[in-house]
């Protein structure tokens, strides 16, 4: 069977959807962290895929992929240092706890 | 590619040999040294900003389009400059206070990194380094808010703006994934020719839209803005509000006008509503806000409708006066925050009701914030009301009548919450007011530029905007 260019793309749309439902529905701060992951990575799937089946012979989308993967490692570095903190603050990393700035 | 290209980039170059001096400063430098690190580095960047103080007089393109920097982008570099100079000035009591001084130095890197950000941002020609600069932007920026480490409302700021920060980009990128898609090319001048409307491109960029009306904080994107303001520190809330905004607001316009300058009916739509919306729902918010932050939270929110007002006529006169606009903005903004850094580092307060009785103690002051809280709702002779005419003078002129006089409206609405404001410090009593206190030398100095600023901007600013109008460039 050969795989087509419509396999990523089903794959990558499924993974981005999954992410904004996760955002918005988890409820531990890496939960949704990792959401957020799914997000970007299905953006790299996209790029890889379009570069590799729609324009072979350049290598734009690959390498904005390299700099997506590099960026969002930055992002979730600096996420995981905030989350950190907040558990040294108030000893879980639950959402629903994030209630001191408010209205 | 000769190395020669990266002469071109003479902003951004001085500031990263700034941060370099500053880093090796803040490493090697002998305990009595350090303590003039927040002089020399205000010193430093002022020369930064005079060196990089004349417009450039052509595009400037380099590595083959994917830098390229229009005047009136160098121009917005450098309102950018001096209001990152007012808000260091004002850091002063922040930056030297316990908590913080052990990690001073770091305090400064990461502002001139997320300005770094913004000047790639502005000047990208291809999407590639419009997302770095986006993502160098908006990550110190995290750290910023998140700063205060022993403070619990700091961690969560920290953590609600890198989320949905990350979040906002998420969405973005995967409109630029399917626009990469459809046109097979990233830059933003070979994308331009090639749009052409077919469904695939609509979805793509309504995705990536919405991730750029996250970071201005555009109703129904603003969720994060009020707790985002008020949990971080104040000089980076400051930072937030004039800085991160206004470059990113100036990178929308660009971004519609060059990019998708061919679905200028569909974004014209899109933003008539948000803007509307922004503007109501923001001012009604502000209304009943008690603390000052998240008060000038909701008011930025709202002035960030205003701005948009700008970006909507799509004319060169929509450019220039959201530039304008933009620069009036920062200024009656700075102020504002200058005071209640002031406030909050001397007493610790923050609410309205503290605020009861100002004048009575500290009389400059008081009229400082009035300055910039009339600027900022728009009385005649100060800076707030040209601006706000020039923004809506560009909308009406491309016929978008009922939004300006919604717009108009709200002006009025706007006014009443901040003569709520002045109302509190100048006739109401109180028994235990804020003690009058000396504020120190820099916090003097950039109130004092400030108010010049609100002053001099209403009486003579049309030279400038002029100047901008010149440089500014159309759909």
């Amino acid at each position: 069977m050969e795989i087509t260019m419509e396999y990523y793309l089903v794959i990558s749309t499924i993974m981005f959807f999954a992410g904004i439902y996760g955002f918005i529905t988890r409820r531990n701060l890496l939960a949704v962290l990792i959401s957020i992951e799914l997000i970007l990575n299905s953006v790299d799937i996209n790029f890889v895929a379009f570069n590799r089946f729609l324009y072979p012979d350049q290598m734009e989308g690959f390498f904005f992929t390299l700099f997506a993967i590099g960026i969002s490692a930055c992002e979730t570095a600096v996420a995981i240092a905030i989350i950190i903190n907040i558990y040294r603050n108030i000893r879980n990393i639950q959402v629903k706890n994030l209630n001191k700035l408010k209205d | 590619m000769g190395y020669a290209n990266f002469l071109f980039l003479k902003e951004e170059l001085s500031l990263i040999v700034l941060m370099i001096i500053l880093l090796v400063y803040d490493l090697f430098g002998s305990q009595k040294s350090l303590k003039y690190f927040h002089p020399v580095a205000c010193v430093l960047f002022l020369a930064h900003t005079l060196l990089n103080l004349l417009p450039q007089e052509t595009t400037i393109e380099a590595f083959g389009g994917m830098y390229s920097c229009t005047p009136i982008g160098g121009v917005v570099k450098t309102i950018l400059n001096a209001g990152t100079l007012i808000v260091l000035m004002q850091a002063y009591n922040w930056v030297n206070s316990e908590s913080v001084l052990i990690r001073r130095g770091e305090f400064y890197l990461i502002l001139f990194s997320s300005l770094l950000g913004m000047y790639f941002m502005i000047s990208a020609g291809n999407f590639l380094l419009f997302f770095i600069g986006l993502e160098t932007a908006s990550i110190p920026m995290a750290i910023l808010s998140a700063y205060d480490k022993y403070k619990y409302q700091s961690a969560e700021a920290g953590a609600k703006y890198i989320l949905s920060a990350t979040f906002a980009s998420g969405l973005s990128l995967y409109g630029i994934s399917l626009i990469y898609g459809t046109v097979g090319t990233l830059y933003f001048a070979d994308i331009t020719h090639n749009i052409s409307g077919n469904p695939l491109q609509y979805m793509a960029f309504g995705f990536f839209i919405v991730g750029l009306f996250f970071k201005i904080s555009l109703v129904p994107f603003h969720q994060w803005t009020p707790d985002v303001y008020e949990g971080a520190p104040t000089p980076v809330t400051a930072y937030f509000s004039v800085i991160s905004k206004g470059s990113a607001a100036f990178v929308l316009m660009t971004l519609l006008f060059k990019v998708f300058g061919n679905f200028l009916v569909e974004w014209q739509a899109i933003l008539y509503v948000v803007i509307i919306a922004t503007i109501t729902i923001a001012n009604l918010f502000a209304i009943r806000q008690q603390n000052l932050k998240r008060f000038l939270a909701y008011s930025s929110v709202s002035q960030a409708g205003y701005i948009m007002l700008g970006v909507i006529s799509g004319s060169a006169i929509g450019m220039s006066s959201l530039v304008y606009y933009i620069l009036v903005y920062m200024i009656s903004n700075l102020a504002a925050f200058g005071v209640i850094t002031v406030i909050e580092q001397r007493t610790g307060k923050i609410t309205l009701n503290d605020y009861n009785g100002l004048y009575a103690t500290n009389p400059k002051l008081s009229v400082v914030m009035m300055l910039a809280l009339f600027s900022l709702a728009g009385i005649p002779p100060f800076a707030g009301f040209f601006s706000k005419f020039f923004i809506f003078y560009a909308g009406a002129q491309q016929g978008f009548y009922v939004l300006v006089f919604i717009a108009l409206l709200n002006t009025i609405l706007s006014l009443y919450y901040y003569l709520l404001v002045v109302k509190a410090m100048f006739i109401q009593k109180n028994e235990t007011p804020i003690v009058p206190f000396r504020s120190d030398a820099y916090t003097r100095i950039s109130l004092i530029v400030c108010s010049a600023g609100i002053i001099v901007l209403g009486l003579f600013g049309n030279t400038l905007y002029e100047l901008f109008v010149n440089m500014s460039f159309g759909v």
